[in-house]
């Protein structure tokens, strides 16, 4: 392999890194509160409140049911508002995190809604407060589980990365589809394959091993 | 200590209202341990339930420890609830703590300093018996181990009442012994008030003082238990009685014809319930001796209710008609309990 397709490898390689990890954090950030909220305000949860959890579940239906392309294209005035571009890898990172934010809302949402509300009850039984179950009983319990939904969130990202390269992205599934695709270089659409393989590898191996160190059930 | 007047409790739901717990009274003593016994579904967890407001009463108030807390806000419900303990059938430990740590964790969320939360947990752990297990998680414990971190736990913020619901129905009878005795223990040790809920009458009579049979919602009977146990009034009362007490007569016998006359020849069926002292008194002996009939033992069983012996005897007496009679005469002035079933052949 010659070093000028290394070369390429590499910067493209750093710029998915670059979009799914700043994607990734953002996203959490938004969907941990939102999952929280969807979790304990539906019925017969700590702090039930009907219409914000159909309001907000219907909003995060509603960014979900979109595909993705189409979402990219449709709030390029935002990502410019908020990146003052709508093209580059940094650019890409709007649509990505509006995209996995509710993803990731729903993932914690299940993972908290596995939690035994025997649990949650003795937590109240000792004058546990809402915000002291969340933070004390609800997440803890639920971060074996949250760790493998935001895994899964992950390779997703890589995924959608690919897409990005449409706006103009960069990252390795822009040069599977420029080089690759569009001038026929099978070489550079091998290793470009093999690079994404391994990197979801090695990020769903880190989120396992993760989540076993985690998980306090089965010891 | 606890005070429940003419708490209700309905779930209104499209299919129709269920009434779990009707205008139910009840005062627990400080100090006593109080049973609740009932069927699935009588409304014994609501009861418990209504006790630390988990379930908020339809109606009526409920007054621990001279305070109303159905007249409380979130906030001072919360402060109260911080002196009433609480157990559970599955253990209900956070399984991503150490033993330690489920215990600190009511101290946890008072805000107490990390120094006074150890000062606090290691003593329960030795009163649990589970110093060596302080750093394992739940799941590396068995059900005895779980139910005595719960009850470390739950004993952590020195609480003024304990409420046990269903705290030993997971376990098997040798550990149900174990957290019976530890609990009462703890109720002598500390002057713990305990409410326990249950359908398992053993456990009602191991360890409690007074009882309250609840059925529908309703309760139907309440006393002491040496009360409930020797005079059951409800059909509900003598079924929880009878899990515990062998009265059923033995199979040969279930279907042979009894009848209520002197038969020659005839075998007198009698059950006998012997309470207290009167356990110790040799009565059949003096039965033989003293009259002309022999006696034949078919099923006995002493037992006792809360440190109280009580003892049932089945038994055959065979005789002539006035030597039954008079053996009969002898057995009524004695302070035990008789039933006359019938003379077999």
């Amino acid at each position: 392999m010659s070093l000028e397709i290394l070369d390429l490898l590499l910067k493209s390689f750093w710029e998915t890194c670059y979009m799914v990890a700043a994607a990734t954090i953002i996203s959490t950030l938004l969907g941990l509160p939102l999952g929280v909220i969807l979790t304990v305000t539906r019925k017969g949860h700590i702090l039930e409140n009907a219409p914000l959890n159909s309001i907000l579940g219907a909003v995060v239906n509603a960014t979900r049911s979109t595909p993705f392309i189409i979402l990219m294209v449709a709030i390029i005035p935002l990502t410019r508002l908020i990146v003052g571009s709508s093209i580059g890898t940094t650019a890409a990172i709007v649509p990505l995190t509006i995209s996995a934010a509710p993803f990731i809302a729903r993932i914690i949402e299940s993972s908290l809604l596995e939690i035994d509300p025997g649990v949650i009850e003795a937590a109240q039984a000792m004058g546990a407060s809402p915000l002291q179950i969340i933070t004390k009983v609800l997440l803890p319990e639920a971060l074996h589980s949250i760790v493998l939904g935001i895994t899964l969130a992950i390779i997703s990202l890589i995924g959608y990365s690919a897409m990005a390269g449409a706006l103009g992205g960069g990252g390795l599934g822009d040069l599977a589809i420029r080089y690759g695709y569009q001038r026929f270089r099978v070489d550079i659409m091998i290793a470009t394959v093999i690079v994404l393989i391994a990197q979801v590898q090695i990020v769903q191996s880190l989120g396992n091993s993760i989540s076993k160190k985690l998980n306090k059930n089965k010891l | 200590m606890i005070e429940l007047q003419n708490v209700e409790k309905t779930y209104y739901g499209k299919a129709g209202d269920i009434h779990a717990l009707n205008k139910t009274n009840l005062n627990i003593n400080a100090g006593e341990i109080f049973g609740v016994i009932g069927q699935s579904g009588a409304g014994k967890s609501t009861l418990i339930r209504c006790i630390n407001m988990l379930e908020v009463p339809t109606g009526g108030r409920v007054i621990v420890d001279g305070k109303d807390l159905t007249a409380m806000n979130e906030s001072e419900l919360r402060k109260a609830r911080q002196s009433i303990g609480m157990i559970f059938q599955h253990f209900n430990l956070l399984a991503s703590r150490t033993v330690y740590q489920n215990i600190a964790f009511p101290l946890e969320i008072q805000g107490l300093s990390s120094e006074d939360i150890r000062s606090k947990v290691e003593p329960l752990l030795e009163l649990v018996g589970l110093v060596d297990r302080r750093d394992h998680y739940p799941s590396q414990l068995s059900g005895g181990q779980k139910q005595r971190v719960g009850i470390a736990r739950a004993l952590a913020s020195s609480p003024k009442v304990l409420l046990c619901d269903e705290a030993t129905s997971a376990l098997d009878p040798q550990t149900t012994k174990s957290i019976l005795d530890l609990l009462k223990d703890i109720n002598k040790r500390m002057n713990l008030t305990i409410v326990m809920i249950t359908h398992q009458m053993q456990v009602v009579k191991e360890i409690c003082d007074r009882v309250a049979v609840i059925e529908n919602g309703y309760i139907i009977e309440e006393g002491t238990m040496f009360e409930l146990f020797t005079n059951p009034k409800t059909p509900t009362t003598k079924d929880f009685i009878k899990s515990i007490n062998n009265v059923e007569l033995p199979p040969i016998l279930k279907n042979a014809t009894i009848s209520k006359e002197y038969m020659e020849g005839g075998k007198l069926l009698l059950r006998l319930s012997f309470i207290g002292s009167s356990a110790g008194d040799p009565l059949i002996s003096s039965l033989v001796k003293n009259f002309d009939v022999d006696v034949n033992i078919l099923y006995g069983n002493i037992d006792s209710i809360k440190e109280t012996p009580y003892g049932t005897l089945l038994i055959e007496v065979s005789g002539g008609r006035n030597s039954i009679k008079s053996a009969l005469t002898y057995l009524h002035e004695r302070k035990l309990k008789m039933e006359v079933i019938g003379y077999v052949a």
